[in-house]
């Protein structure tokens, strides 16, 4: 990565010059405090003893016998405090923000659960907090708007372009540009203008740091492939990043394909995308010829973007990461699944790479490891998923 | 509409610099096919007869983070109304058989980087287009692009923030064409008032090159076009035309002629 935040081709700063110097200032004040003892200490404290970290590595016996190949772990992420693993990136830039003299967080969110973790964590610091939500995704995730609210933060519903995360994307860095002076934006995932992918995923990088250790403690030895969900990347990112150098681990990422790549309904942006400039970085973005950018559409509105973090795409295009397309229907199977298995109903996101590993587990040998990171907990997804298979229940 | 060729039928392109020269410039954004492309010709036609002096066309994109309500519903109006970046060029082309004030493009980065940046540059050259807005490509980022652009002798026009600062000085040494001075933080669209210090940030400017500076973002009224003629070189407009065309579709050139005058005689 060079001074500009670039990696490979992807990266950069493709922002307005309104926004140039608070991204300049958030850089510095990002590198004098990630190696500060005491920014260190108390995000360490943060993450132990408020979000319950370190997140366990369970080992899930009855879905590995089942699939009858490679042993399954789960990372379980969804045990953290506010019920994903956002809360780990929220922690650390909200005690930036708080480090840097800001009083204000604002943030967007797709599913809710950046959003519920960004008004947690301003909670906690005693800072104001704004939400922008796409108006589609208020009423996917109707509870999780209710949190929001609950923990004292103002939601705002977005209701421009397509109304799901891309324009509360969009609606958040509108925001900033008119309000910079006591305002952080809390970012929610890998992308964006550098610096937030670097540091979303040093943040989330906790993920695969505690993999590595657990994995070796239980095994005595580093799995043969990471399997996480992608959308914007920072589950991902974070469960991948302390493996990229030992090239004998497959980091594989599992896309939205909604109702399949072959279809216009998909948010796939590895498989159905091209390189394009948006939202701060450059990467690839599903559009179309004249570089529009294209509405999405995923089961899963924290999946429901059209574009991937920077770093996914230089990893792809490296071939060091894979990654792949998982439908609406797979994913819906592989919640079901998992909670019928393991009694651990996963968010509809991480179902994508239970999704995945169902797939791949049994071609795998018996003394082969898997790890899945799932990301959260499916509580918010349930009503959603009762009503795709035909119950007409509401929250 | 009928296209010939650029170079058939025009008169004469001037440039941007030479369009200050001994006057305040009144600048017009219009967005392109809002609701269609006849209208924004005759809306370019009517605001350059009642005295704009350079003409800002903005190619639509489906996502422009740095616009307000007004100038984002103009982008849904003109992609739903079927507008692209190759009809707009045919657009130009139309234009430049009578239109000799210079006109630039306001748009966002992927709908040039997507089109392929040297086609387009080139493809700007050809229909007689002088100058490139990109409001989300800073500094940092211009040499990717300003070096294909310059090759086609199309001015990137950079943009000073009213948090630009220390920037200012770095940003106008390297300007071309004119310096865009936004007045204020936030997006696009019309201001009761404008807080920000300008006089200081076109002192700032005035310091480190002879390039005209024109302020936008806000300015809607006679008095503020007034007050921009006399600290800067001039004023550049857009949400309060780009309101005419929300309100009178159609009709909205005839709306826009009397508009524009208004505003360049209080600029006199």
């Amino acid at each position: 990565m060079n001074q500009k935040g670039h990696f490979g081709v992807h990266g950069g700063q493709y922002i307005p010059e309104t926004l140039m110097n608070v991204v300049i200032e958030l850089e510095d004040a990002y590198n004098h405090y990630k190696n500060d003892p005491e920014f260190n200490r108390e995000l360490a404290e943060l993450f132990n003893e408020y979000a319950g970290r370190p997140s366990r590595l369970y080992f899930a016996k009855k879905m590995t016998n089942d699939l009858g190949g490679a042993k399954i772990y789960l990372k379980r992420e969804d045990l953290n405090h506010t019920g994903a693993h956002k809360i780990n990136n929220v922690l650390g830039q909200a005690l930036l923000a708080k480090k840097m003299g800001k009083t204000r967080l604002i943030a967007e969110t797709g599913a809710g659960q950046h959003g519920v973790a960004t008004a947690t964590a301003a909670t906690l610091m005693g800072m104001e907090c704004v939400v922008f939500m796409g108006e589609e995704d208020t009423k996917r995730q109707a509870l999780n708007v209710y949190r929001m609210r609950l923990l004292g933060a103002q939601v705002i519903p977005v209701t421009s372009g397509t109304a799901t995360l891309k324009d509360a994307v969009s609606e958040a860095m509108r925001e900033w540009t008119s309000r910079i002076a006591d305002t952080h934006y809390c970012l929610g995932s890998v992308m964006g203008p550098h610096p937030f992918p670097t540091i979303v995923r040093d943040f989330q990088s906790v993920i695969s740091k505690e993999i590595k250790e657990q994995i070796i403690a239980k095994e005595g030895r580093l799995p043969d492939a990471i399997i996480a969900c992608v959308g914007g990347g920072s589950n991902a990112m974070g469960s991948f990043y302390h493996f990229i150098e030992d090239k004998n681990v497959r980091l594989i990422g599992c896309e939205a394909a909604g109702r399949g790549i072959d279809t216009f309904e998909t948010a796939a942006t590895i498989s159905t995308g091209r390189l394009g400039i948006f939202h701060g970085m450059k990467s690839y973005f599903c559009q179309d010829e004249y570089g529009q950018i294209a509405p999405v559409y995923s089961i899963s509105a924290g999946l429901d973007y059209p574009g991937i973090g920077p770093e996914h795409a230089y990893l792809h295009d490296t071939g060091r990461a894979e990654y792949v397309p998982i439908t609406d229907d797979e994913a819906v199977c592989a919640f079901e699944y998992l909670a019928k298995m393991e009694g651990i109903i996963p968010a509809i996101e991480s179902a994508h790479a239970v999704a995945h590993a169902l797939k791949l587990a049994p071609s795998m040998a018996k003394d082969n490891i898997i790890v899945i990171t799932i990301s959260g907990r499916g509580d918010k997804d349930c009503a959603a998923i009762a009503r795709y298979r035909g119950e007409d229940i509401y929250e | 509409m009928p296209q010939l060729p650029a170079t058939e039928g025009r008169i004469f392109m001037s440039k941007i610099k030479t369009t200050f020269e001994n006057k305040k410039a009144f600048i017009a954004f219009i967005t392109c096919g809002d609701p269609d492309l006849d209208t924004t010709a005759a809306a370019v036609r009517a605001a350059v007869k009642n005295g704009a002096d350079l003409i800002e066309l903005g190619i639509p994109f489906s996502d422009p983070t740095a616009e307000g309500p007004v100038i984002q519903g103009a982008n849904i109006r003109a992609l739903r109304g079927g507008v692209t970046t190759d009809k707009i060029f045919g657009l130009v082309r139309e234009l430049r058989r009578d239109i000799q004030i210079p006109m630039v493009f306001m748009t966002y980065v992927n709908v040039v980087f997507s089109y392929g940046t040297e086609r387009f540059a080139s493809a700007c050259q050809e229909a007689g287009i002088d100058g490139l807005i990109l409001p989300d490509l800073p500094f940092e980022e211009k040499e990717e692009f300003q070096p294909i652009f310059r090759k086609y002798g199309v001015d990137l026009i950079s943009l000073i923030a009213p948090t630009s600062e220390n920037r200012i000085a770095m940003i106008a040494k390297e300007a071309e064409g004119f310096l865009y001075i936004v007045s204020s933080l936030g997006v696009t669209g019309t201001r009761n008032e404008i807080k920000t210090d300008l006089s200081s940030i076109i002192k700032t400017v005035r310091q480190n090159t002879t390039i005209p500076c024109a302020v936008g973002f806000g300015i809607s009224t006679p008095e503020q076009a007034n007050k921009m003629a006399e600290i800067s070189d001039g004023a550049i407009v857009g949400s309060a035309i780009v309101k005419l065309l929300e309100k009178h579709g159609k009709n909205a050139p005839e709306y826009i002629g009397k508009y524009v005058r208004t505003m360049k005689d209080a600029m006199m």
